[in-house]
């Protein structure tokens, strides 16, 4: 079994802090797999964890590169994946 | 019965049990644990636990964008990887305290790092960090109480991050121990109308749950009061609720000479409560509110459209808005980002616009544009004007982009001494009595040392207040205050006693104020402001002008 991964651009307004940020790891743990997130070429860290995921600093337009494998991998990333492009500061203050 | 002595901020008074806002936790130290690595592995599992459902249980007891960023508070407590970095320290003989401390102190360098808007949110992580130490130590948690029952809260002074997180509902009335009327807790105080007694050194004896009176009209903290007390202050704010229910005329003195009434406000959005409180129109828009974003300044038909609903609130009336106020105690970085040693005395205010002139023109374009399709009356002023030269600058610019009135305010000794050659340029003159204090004073009011310095009712502010009244009367220039003195029911007879003909304020004033004018003729408030005027110092100006009534 190959490892799936997928790279996409952030499209929240002020980046992946806390709000934006949790709904995309509470989504990730949701999926039930091991899911790693990693910013550019840098380290990969557990999807799942709102610290690790707010730690990488990801701004607008950043690239983040998903990874996961096994069953359902394929569907967990084109999810997770929607969710990083998605700009959840719209409408807020 | 014994009484404590503040500030107090407007003329409201509340009865209720103390909760005093726990202190910020010191950082630990780190010391090896003598406990062993699977004590303090429990100690950290129980203090997380505790802390995530806490916060779970808070959020599920609000909604909207409060809820979810308390879920992402829950779920930051409980986040693997923190467990992963708090693990690493205590299995290498870290206490619980140190390994939690040292952990967050780790993701918050991480995010200053990236800077920008998430550098500026590494300060939620040390609410949670601090929340999961206080549980480790067996003490209340650092921040607003929240003891489910409405109470007074006591506090050494609110940050603007506190006030935000202040639930309304609970919060009886406000007593701080530091800050003056200029503080934070005091503007907010202000704003909604809560009764506070600010400066109240006092206050630091009291403990929760002791009952206690705030009286923000005498500047007093009723301790141990007894019945007759209680009934009396019960009675006071029942009538003060009822006068504000009372449908609201435009301001005026006994004897019939119109005094304008009008609202500091902040954003759009609060155009509507301010005219159901009867103002008569804004003397103070701050447009500070468009440009919180750290980086950039908003888009021309971003500030038309903001400009544009205001405007649209106010048929027929007088809008006064001020361009962007940026430096000192609110800097923004693109406009001045140069470290100042005194920013109060530095790049601000139109000086900073000046030096970015781009944003100004930007702010004039949009703000011309939305008067045109409007119907309110606007006119635009200029915030730390110091000069006759900055003055005409100023004004020629805003006509120059077909805006008809353009005034200034007067918040430098200097403008209030040269009233006269300035308004031979302006059209009005808005007095800020906040800054003009502190210049006149030499005391940062933000600084709780020197916050006994920050008083408006300071004979040397008033003598400054009454040049430009006559400045105004002489060149038949309309002077206004918009500071904070405005809602000082007794000083604003004495504001208009000094030739002030307009009075602007946060909209819960209006109608302390509006009952101060109604009772005193315009030869009633001249005697009040000459008594003032009269006096050595802040304190008996104050009494000399009670006692002239």
């Amino acid at each position: 079994m190959t490892a799936l991964s997928r790279t996409v651009r952030i499209g929240s307004s002020h980046g992946l802090h806390a709000r934006p940020a949790k709904i995309f790891a509470q989504a990730a743990k949701e999926t039930g797999i091991p899911v790693t997130i990693a910013k550019d070429a840098g380290k990969a860290v557990n999807a799942a964890s709102i610290l690790g995921v707010i730690a990488l600093g990801l701004e607008q337009g950043d690239y983040a590169t998903l990874s996961a494998e096994g069953e359902g991998a394929e569907a967990a990333l084109d999810r997770l994946a929607e969710l990083l492009v998605t700009d959840h500061d719209e409408g807020a203050a | 019965m014994p009484a404590l002595r503040g500030v107090g901020i407007g003329q409201g008074v509340a009865t209720g049990p103390v909760r005093r806002m726990a202190e910020a936790l010191p950082a630990p130290e780190n010391t090896p644990s003598s406990a062993g690595a699977d004590a303090e592995r429990a100690r950290v599992a129980e203090a997380i636990s505790f802390v995530a459902a806490d916060l779970t249980r808070r959020a599920e007891a609000v909604d909207g964008t409060a809820r979810e960023v308390l879920e992402a508070q829950a779920m930051i407590a409980d986040d693997p990887t923190l467990a992963d970095e708090v693990e690493e320290r205590v299995a290498a003989g870290a206490t619980a305290e140190w390994a939690v401390h040292d952990a967050f102190a780790g993701f918050r360098a991480s995010l200053e790092a990236v800077g920008g808007y998430l550098g500026e949110r590494a300060a939620d992580l040390d609410d949670i960090a601090q929340r999961v130490l206080a549980r480790l130590r067996g003490v209340a948690a650092p921040g607003v109480p929240d003891p489910g029952h409405p109470f007074v809260l006591v506090a050494r002074d609110l940050a603007p991050a506190d006030t935000a997180l202040l639930d309304l509902d609970q919060v009886l009335a406000l007593i701080t121990t530091d800050g003056g009327p200029t503080s934070h807790t005091a503007i907010l105080a202000r704003e909604k109308g809560i009764v506070a007694v600010v400066g109240a050194v006092d206050a630091v004896s009291l403990a929760d749950d002791e009952t206690v009176i705030v009286d923000a009209a005498a500047g007093t903290v009723v301790t141990d009061p007894n019945a007759d007390e209680l009934a009396r202050a019960a009675e006071r704010a029942a009538e003060r609720k009822a006068a504000d229910a009372a449908p609201a005329s435009p301001g005026a003195l006994a004897d019939g000479t119109p005094i304008a009434l009008l609202a500091n406000l902040g954003k759009p959005g609060d155009a509507a409560d301010a005219a159901a409180r009867g103002a008569e129109g804004v003397g103070l828009f701050r447009t500070e509110f468009l440009f919180l974003s750290a980086t950039h300044a908003p888009t021309v038909s971003v500030q038309r459209e903001a400009y544009r609903e205001l405007l649209a609130a106010f048929p027929g009336r007088k809008v006064v808005v001020r361009v962007l106020d940026a430096g000192a105690d609110k800097p923004l970085p693109f406009l001045n980002d140069a470290h100042e040693e005194n920013p109060a005395l530095g790049l601000r205010g139109l000086r900073a616009l000046r030096a970015s002139e781009d944003i100004l023109r930007e702010q004039l374009t949009a703000l011309a544009e939305a008067d045109a399709e409007t119907e309110a009356d606007l006119w635009v002023m200029a915030p730390m004007v110091a000069t006759v030269e900055e003055t005409a600058y100023f004004t020629a610019l805003a006509r120059a982009y077909g805006l008809r009135t353009a005034g200034i305010m007067v918040e430098v000794p200097s403008s209030a001494l040269l009233a006269d050659r300035l308004l031979a340029h302006a059209d009005f003159a808005s007095i800020g009595t906040n800054d003009l204090t502190q210049y006149t004073m030499a005391a940062d009011r933000l600084l709780g040392s020197v916050a006994s310095f920050q008083d408006p009712w300071h004979p040397a502010v008033l003598r400054l207040v009454a040049e430009v009244g006559r400045a105004g009367a002489a060149l038949g220039k309309p002077v206004g205050v918009c500071g904070e003195a405005a809602a000082d029911p007794l000083l604003a007879v004495v504001l208009v006693g000094l030739g002030v003909g307009s009075l602007s304020m946060a909209p819960s004033a209006l109608a302390d104020v509006r009952r101060a004018l109604a009772e005193r003729t315009l030869d009633d408030a001249r005697r009040v402001a000459a008594a003032a005027l009269a006096a050595d110092d802040a304190t008996s100006a104050r009494t000399a002008a009670q006692a002239t009534g």
